[in-house]
């Protein structure tokens, strides 16, 4: 399993990441070692296996629709870069 | 009086007596901090300020005769990846280098419910991502041993180490507590997986990482756990059962207990003195009666890639929050795009960087089913492994890692032999059992550590085997050179 | 008759009547200020770890069985992984490999037939917050501005099958999901509010084709009718496409209200989820006795209700589809009837009346004043003959209006109907001295002058005159 530069082009948009072409090429680089060590996986029958997403066997863990405070306005826009009348501002969407 | 080299319960016992007053203790670590720190670094934030507050009005508390909590005026260390009410709390990452939390974490809270004292929040690699600290946004710590070596993922067992803090809570997804345990000489445990309420840890790999205790000696073990474990109504993966009274676990026997040896943790790549040391282990539990046999543990060696599958495509998706919109780090741009952009590549080291990539493309489209999925199912397998294991055996012992601290700059460009540098810790993530690292002497120079496994929520045994060899060894707890 | 015809999947997001959020107990309150409900798991901050709203999984069940869905007995949550500022944790938990309720459907009216839309599946996910962006729209803004207080809300999404064939059979779809989740009672279905939201996807194709034509995806609109305008110019836009030797591109498209069509939103890339299981929450395993239990609290639903108004009251099946299609008008109804028992002419007035002033006003029949037991007060004093039909509708706006009882109206406003003989008899011989030669035709044998007499006295008595008591006065003293 190798990956292209472009390949990590991509995932660098999908992560939001806003690689240099010298890190683009760093990058492609080390992921590559990884990926290739990765493969010893491929060594391995998984065909009858089910996955595991989770390691204990919880389920239906629930809560009942009861009302919690919430933050504190203030606390809750204290980190806020930038926050205008109550709201977390944002520069232009498009 | 050198407070700072006592225990928990050593100084529990002199606040009840009233023989120290919780602003002297605290003074005293205080004093001790700034003493070493300079050489150390093993915080990102000390609150002195909050700390002595905190313990003067413990203090006035008891002067009032009100009763106080079971850890009243203990100083605690807390990994700088748990939130905390107020203190800044920044994952060792610049993209979270001004964030203070709105609320404390539930295991901080309880902590601080029971009279612990936080002095500070230590250091460790960005979001928990590495084994030496060396990916720390900020700088690196020092291994207390030793100035050339790293001190594990974080810098918790360091402070412990050298009386910083009487005890500390680190975090564990692949062994950053037990690693940094060991290598700094330190008792660590990683709980099962939801004994301790993940409320307020910073996620890297949710199915995967735990809180958990770093302590000098086994009955703080116990001390600790009994305050943080236990089920929380703002966790969803905390088990739904109250901790066991931890203190009954500490018994001075294994007689007749079964502890199971796994072939491949003795192989090829486990450094001569570490393997010397676990010999003497062994001879000395089944001297102390307990059954050492071994076991085959036939998919240990695919435990790593699928940890660092899972560990990567989880960490893409947790740490996507960071945006630059509510907390944070932002780097200004003309849209949101290009802000995302470049507040997350501003943000976010190399390491982590990498990792979010390798995660986002195990789980995109044509990668999911051979990547993602692979993985999670290589995790039944290794899962198999030790419910067979644990069909005979009440837990399993193993080095903590191949190698005592390995040296500053070692690894640090190599960012898969640092990954496998927790060959040893990262199959019990998969797993989610408890695990605990135990001091067990030096070998040239360096501490060794052991590595005890139990059953999910058999937390006790560990504690038993821990509290026995404590008690009928003099290498438990090993002394680092700068604590004198 | 076109060539081409539509084929249309509407995605419906319903938000479901809760207390707390899905993973939180931050309130789910309507129209608070920006950021005031908002935790460590809403806001997405660093840490925060939820726990799954129980009401929420009975919500989704009770609204997946109201609609003919199978309920997955063993389901979970998934992360749909992509940012956007009102996004608050990168990713959307939702329910992308095991819905909650899957392959239902919902029988709609169309042209006088019933066609069924099949229904492939619900599931549970988190509303994210909301943008308000400074320049009006979010392409003329330079800056936007986020509130979470809706993030974390609770919603269903609807998926129906690609069998809507027209922008009416797309509007009777929704006004048919719309009564069902009203009825059971788990949204408030409010499209204003936000509370009902919808998307289509739009292709078309040849008649006699079965192959699926490229589509498009249809956002931001406001309303049913919206909706139903927005299918229709995206139909005719991609036929004209097609006419013109051109493709369709897979797109998604705005509906602009004002201008009456759809327009290209800007894309800049293909989204790739990257779905996966939530590693923070735990499965929902649920027996088949607790499904049952749900089942068991669903009401009456608007099907049923309509066969049981033309079977038990004999009201027209036009009537009962009507007066069904809206909770709040079926219960009206219901509740009339107790007090009033001729259904028909208490449908007329709903039908006629009610909805008439509804619609004139734009209003919701809650925000009405007048109540079932005033619509039966009303009908039993026309009965009577206490008042005419004609000054009953004037006494029905007002009570629509105001509020008060009937009785009130009539006698504030002087508006009882005058059967008093004695009274009459005055006014009968006035009109008869005013108009000697209609008195002479109808003495003449001209009967039908008779009419203009009885109108004369209506008119003196402000349409007060009980007609049927006047006309035989006036017969009497003229003779026959
Ligand atoms: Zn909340």
């Amino acid at each position: 399993m190798k990956i292209t530069e472009q390949a990590v082009e991509q995932l660098a948009l999908l992560s939001r990441l806003d690689l240099t072409a010298e890190d683009q090429t760093a990058h492609t680089k080390s992921i590559n070692v990884i990926l290739d060590y990765l493969d010893l996986l491929n060594k391995l029958d998984t065909s009858n296996v089910e996955p595991a997403a989770h390691v204990l066997p919880l389920k239906n863990v629930f809560r009942e629709d009861r009302l919690q405070p919430s933050l504190a306005k203030e606390l809750a826009l204290a980190n806020a870069p930038e926050e205008e009348a109550g709201a977390f501002k944002v520069p232009r969407i498009f | 009086m050198q407070l700072h080299t006592l225990l928990v319960h050593e100084l529990s016992e002199l606040m009840e007596k009233k023989e120290v007053s919780c602003e002297e203790l605290t003074r005293d670590y205080l004093q001790r901090i700034g003493q070493v720190e300079d050489k150390i670094k093993a915080f990102l934030t000390v609150t002195k300020e909050e700390a002595l507050a905190q313990a003067r009005a413990m203090d006035e508390q008891r002067a009032r005769g009100e009763a106080l909590p079971p850890l009243a005026g203990i100083p605690m260390a807390i990994n700088d990846n748990i939130c905390t009410q107020g203190i800044k709390t920044t994952c060792a990452s610049q993209i979270l280098y001004n964030f203070i939390p709105p609320y404390d974490a539930t295991a901080a809270a309880r902590l601080k419910n029971a009279g612990a004292i936080l002095v500070g929040k230590c250091n460790l690699d960005e979001f928990a991502m590495g084994s030496s600290t060396e990916h720390s946004a900020f700088y690196s710590t020092q291994n207390p041993f030793d100035p050339e070596a790293v001190p594990g993922g974080s810098g918790a067992a360091a402070a412990v180490a050298v009386g910083e803090a009487a005890f500390a809570l680190g975090s564990d997804t692949g062994g950053s507590i037990r690693q940094s345990a060991a290598f700094c000489g330190v008792i660590g445990l990683k709980p099962t997986y939801g004994c301790v309420p993940r409320y307020g840890l910073i996620s890297y790999a949710s199915s995967l990482d735990q809180i958990g205790p770093i302590t000098r000696d086994i009955t703080d073990l116990a001390l600790v756990l009994n305050t943080i474990a236990g089920r929380n109504a703002k966790d969803s993966t905390s088990a739904s059962v109250d901790g066991p009274d931890f203190k009954k676990s500490l018994v001075n026997s294994v007689k007749g207990l079964r502890i199971g040896l796994p072939k491949e943790y003795f192989k090829t790549g486990l450094a001569p003195g570490v393997a010397a040391k676990l010999q003497e282990a062994v001879r000395k539990l089944v001297e102390l009666g307990a059954v050492c046999e071994e076991v085959d543990m036939p998919h240990t060696e695919y435990a790593v890639p699928a940890h660092y599958i899972i560990s990567c495509a989880e960490a893409s998706s947790n740490l996507a929050r960071y945006d630059g919109v509510r907390h944070g780090l932002r780097v200004e741009a003309e849209d949101v795009l290009g802000m995302f952009k470049k507040t997350r590549i501003r943000g976010f080291g190399a390491e982590v960087q990498r990792r979010i990539m390798l995660g986002t493309h195990a789980l995109s489209t044509g990668n999911y089913e051979a990547c993602y999925m692979k993985a999670l199912k290589v995790r039944t397998l290794v899962k198999r492994d030790f419910e067979r294991a644990f069909e005979k055996f009440d837990c399993l012992l193993t080095p903590t890692s191949p190698t005592t601290a390995f040296k500053i700059g070692a690894k640090a460009e190599d960012s898969l032999a640092m990954y496998q540098s927790e060959v040893f810790t990262i199959p019990v993530n998969l797993v989610g059992v408890p695990a605990m690292s135990l001091p067990f002497g030096i070998a040239e120079g360096l501490p060794v550590g052991l590595q005890l496994i139990a059953r999910h929520f058999d937390e006790g045994t560990l504690l038993r085997v821990g509290y026995t060899l404590e008690q009928n060894t003099s290498e438990i707890r090993p002394k680092p050179g700068l604590s004198r | 008759m076109s060539r081409y015809e539509a084929v249309i999947g509407l995605e419906v997001h319903v938000e479901l009547k809760t207390d707390t959020k899905l993973f939180c107990g931050c309130s789910t309150e309507f129209g608070q200020e920006p950021n005031t409900q908002v935790c460590p798991v809403c806001l997405g901050l660093p840490g925060g770890t939820g726990v799954l709203n129980k009401k929420v999984v009975e919500l989704a069940t009770k609204a997946g069985l109201a609609l003919n869905c199978a309920i997955g007995t063993y389901t979970w949550f998934d992360r749909k992984n992509y940012y956007y500022p009102d996004l608050p944790k990168g990713f959307q938990i939702s329910q992308v490999f095991r819905p909650i309720a899957y392959k239902g459907y919902l029988d709609i009216d169309v042209d006088g037939r019933t066609k069924r839309i099949n229904i492939t599946r619900a599931h549970i996910e988190e509303d994210p917050g909301k943008l308000a962006h400074a320049g009006g729209s979010i392409a003329a803004s330079h800056t936007s501005y986020v509130d979470y207080n809706r993030s974390g809300m609770p919603l269903i999404e609807i998926v129906s099958e690609p069998e809507i064939r027209s922008g009416d059979e797309a509007k009777a779809y929704l006004e048919k999901l719309k009564a069902i989740l009203e009825y059971t009672g788990v949204s408030d279905v409010k499209m204003e509010q936000g509370s009902l939201r919808c998307d289509a996807n739009v292709s078309v194709r040849p008649v006699g084709t079965t192959t699926l034509g490229t589509r498009t995806e249809i956002k931001n609109m406001n309303s049913f009718r919206a909706v139903q305008q927005a299918i229709e110019y995206e139909v005719d836009r991609q036929i004209d496409v097609l006419e013109d030797g051109e493709r369709v591109i897979q797109e998604t498209r705005g509906w602009v209200e004002n201008k009456g069509i759809t327009i290209t939103m800007r894309n800049k890339e293909n989204p790739d989820y990257r779905c996966f299981i939530e590693p923070e929450l735990d499965p929902i395993e649920l027996t088949a006795e607790w499904i049952e239990g749900v089942r068991a609290t669903i009401p009456e639903l608007p099907d049923a209700r309509r066969k049981r108004l033309v079977a038990e009251h004999g009201l027209p099946d036009y009537d009962a589809g009507v007066i069904t299609s809206s909770l709040a008008l079926a219960e009206f109804f219901d509740a009339a009837l107790q007090k009033y028992p001729d259904a028909k002419t208490i449908s007329n007035w709903i039908m006629g009346e009610l909805l008439r002033l509804l619609n004139a006003r734009n209003m919701e029949l809650n925000e009405a004043k007048i109540t079932p037991d005033g619509l039966a007060s009303l009908l039993q004093l026309i009965e009577k003959g206490s008042i005419s039909h004609k000054i009953g509708k004037e006494v029905f706006e007002t009570m629509f209006e105001e509020g008060q009882e009937p009785e009130q109206i009539v006698k504030e406003k002087g508006l009882s109907q005058i059967s008093d003989e004695g009274q009459l008899a005055r006014i009968i011989e006035e009109v008869i001295a005013k108009n000697p030669k209609s008195v002479a035709d109808f003495q003449s044998g001209k009967k039908q002058a008779i009419g203009f007499l009885v109108g004369q006295v209506m008119k003196a008595t402000k349409g007060q005159a009980n007609p049927g008591v006047v006309n035989t006065m006036l017969q009497e003293k003229l003779g026959k």
